[in-house]
């Protein structure tokens, strides 16, 4: 694939915790407004591999490409907004220049939160915490998006919202985007592309060729689904119980966290 | 002062009628709270005036010896006299001058102090050691020797002043900076804060709880020290005051002065509480 200024490059990456090697020789490539997902088990390195590309792990191994864009932007798990700062504040922190206030405005307007600008964090609900986050990285133009689970923390309701949102917010703005998820149907419901990380490497690559929206329905959607939980080693006989599982898992530790 | 104690020892004139035995009509038991509950409006103001009110008592049933203390009334009227004769505003005006001074440099070398260990290893092992050495010696044990160095003067009083305000400043503040959340850290390094706007949006007000617990600490300390650096040598202050009303058994006013100490002491760590609640209106804590 040819590399555009804004896309991401990466060869042979090497990221070890003692003698584990978590990452292992990864390749990964992102076309400029692609939009990338990236699953894998627990403990796969997903986060890791994340946490790299956003420049916060300041102990890489070993790589022998990276080719990354200037503007990169990351969207946590948690919302990870300071609690001392006002909304707009934790919006623009780090933007300078004189019309930083009213790109912020914007940005907040667009997640929709227009007049929540004086608020405290803490008096968010989780959903919309996670809205402002996004809002903080798109005000900044990113032209690569790294999210790590980003709708994680969300309940099953706000977190379909936040995909539509995400989605609409890609569609306008264009950034490569890489979402670290765990969940095979965010995935496909969002991506362009699915890669699965296992053994420290991309293990497989699908494309999602689905006609939007995206229905659970169709047997295009279920095909690429089970060929994803195979992948991930779920016993697709054994599906329609795993699914079950984990809606009632879901329903039981989660809520709207304020 | 001695009416407020009046009516905080005189009995409530009407009885209300009290609750029926049994749970009759009241609202079904709800589960235990287990935060503190409402705030009580005035509430610091119970003890102070229960203390006020036993000594007040006390006096007026001769149960205190008014050699040994004097009645409250006989205190305010001295502290009258000492305001008319313009005594106690120049005491208080030249102690206050001593506190204010030290604070100000006592603070600021804990805030510079801490910012350093707190920001880098190579100042955490400069600093925290000496500092915590100089915690576990009382400021005032160090008096001999900075009289030696500093002479009986102004200086000597206000360094004194400030190495015992500099320390709770420190711990409290590098505590704080300490347990900022790494996550902070990491955020800030995605959106690529510069050193001086991390120090600003996130180490500064992440460390400013801890600041101003250490503060409050600081101010009951600079007081604290005032009172025994007025007794070397002053010819000025509360302290100096105290110290001569000894040589003639004033007990009046070696109270007026205690009075005065408690006073300030209450109403400075009173306006950083307000400061407190004001700078961290964004927090929600269980005392809210």
């Amino acid at each position: 694939m040819a590399t555009h200024a804004g896309g991401l490059t990466l060869g042979g990456l090497v990221r070890a915790f003692g003698e584990r090697r978590v990452l292992d020789g990864l390749d990964l490539t992102i076309a400029p407004g692609e939009f990338v997902a990236l699953i894998g088990r627990s403990g796969s390195g997903k986060s890791t591999l994340l946490r790299v590309l956003a420049g916060i792990d300041h102990e890489v191994t070993s790589f022998e490409r990276l080719n990354a864009p200037g503007k990169v932007s990351v969207v946590f798990q948690d919302a990870r907004l300071l609690p001392w700062k006002r909304v707009l504040d934790n919006v623009i922190l780090g933007l300078t220049g004189p019309d930083a206030r009213e790109r912020g405005r914007t940005a907040l307007d667009e997640v929709g939160l227009a007049g929540r600008e004086r608020a405290w964090p803490v008096e968010l609900s989780g959903g919309e915490q996670q809205r402002v986050a996004l809002a903080r990285s798109l005000v900044r133009d990113p032209e690569l998006l790294l999210a790590d689970e980003p709708f994680g923390a969300l309940d099953a309701l706000t977190r379909l919202r936040m995909h539509a949102l995400l989605r609409r917010l890609c569609e306008r703005h264009r950034p490569a985007v890489l979402l670290v998820t765990h969940d095979v149907d965010e995935a496909i419901a969002l991506a362009d592309r699915v890669a699965v990380l296992e053994d420290g490497r991309i293990a497989a690559d699908l494309p999602v060729d689905l006609p939007t929206p995206r229905t659970p329905g169709s047997p295009a959607y279920a095909d690429l689904r089970d060929r994803l939980l195979t992948l991930l080693g779920v016993d697709t006989g054994e599906l329609a119980l795993a699914t079950d599982d984990r809606a009632t898992e879901r329903r039981a530790t989660e809520g709207e966290e304020r | 002062m001695t009416t407020t104690a009046d009516s905080a020892t005189s009995t409530p004139g009407k009885e209300t009628a009290p609750p029926p035995p049994g749970n009759a009509g009241s609202p079904p038991r709800a589960r235990r709270r287990l935060g503190p509950g409402r705030p009580i409006p005035f509430s610091w103001a119970i003890g102070p005036l229960l203390l006020l009110a036993v000594w007040s008592i006390g006096s007026a049933t001769g149960w205190i010896d008014e050699r040994n203390l004097s009645a409250p009334w006989q205190v305010v009227t001295t502290a009258q006299d000492l305001i008319e004769r313009g005594r106690l505003q120049d005491d208080l005006w030249a102690s206050a001058q001593r506190a204010l001074l030290g604070l100000a440099f006592g603070i600021a070398v804990g805030l510079v102090l801490a910012v350093l260990a707190g920001l880098s290893r190579i100042g955490e092992g400069v600093i925290d050691g000496p500092v915590q050495i100089k915690r576990s010696i009382p400021s005032l044990a160090l008096i001999p020797l900075l009289i030696l160095w500093f002479g009986i003067g102004e200086s000597m009083k206000v360094i004194t002043i400030a190495l015992g305000v500099l320390v709770p400043i420190y711990i409290h503040t590098h505590n704080g900076l300490r347990t900022i959340d790494s996550r902070y850290v990491e955020l800030a390094e995605t959106v690529r804060l510069s050193r001086t706007a991390f120090l600003r949006h996130v180490v500064l007000p992440g460390a400013l709880p801890g600041f101003l617990l250490g503060l409050r600490f600081a101010v009951t300390s600079a007081w604290l020290s005032l009172v025994v650096v007025e007794q070397v040598n002053a010819t000025d202050g509360i302290g100096y005051m105290m110290e001569l009303a000894r040589t003639y058994g004033q007990t009046d006013v070696i109270i007026v002065g205690l009075v005065v100490y408690g006073l300030l002491g209450l109403a400075s760590d009173g306006l950083v509480r307000l400061v407190q609640r004001r700078a961290l209106s964004w927090r929600r804590t269980l005392a809210d």
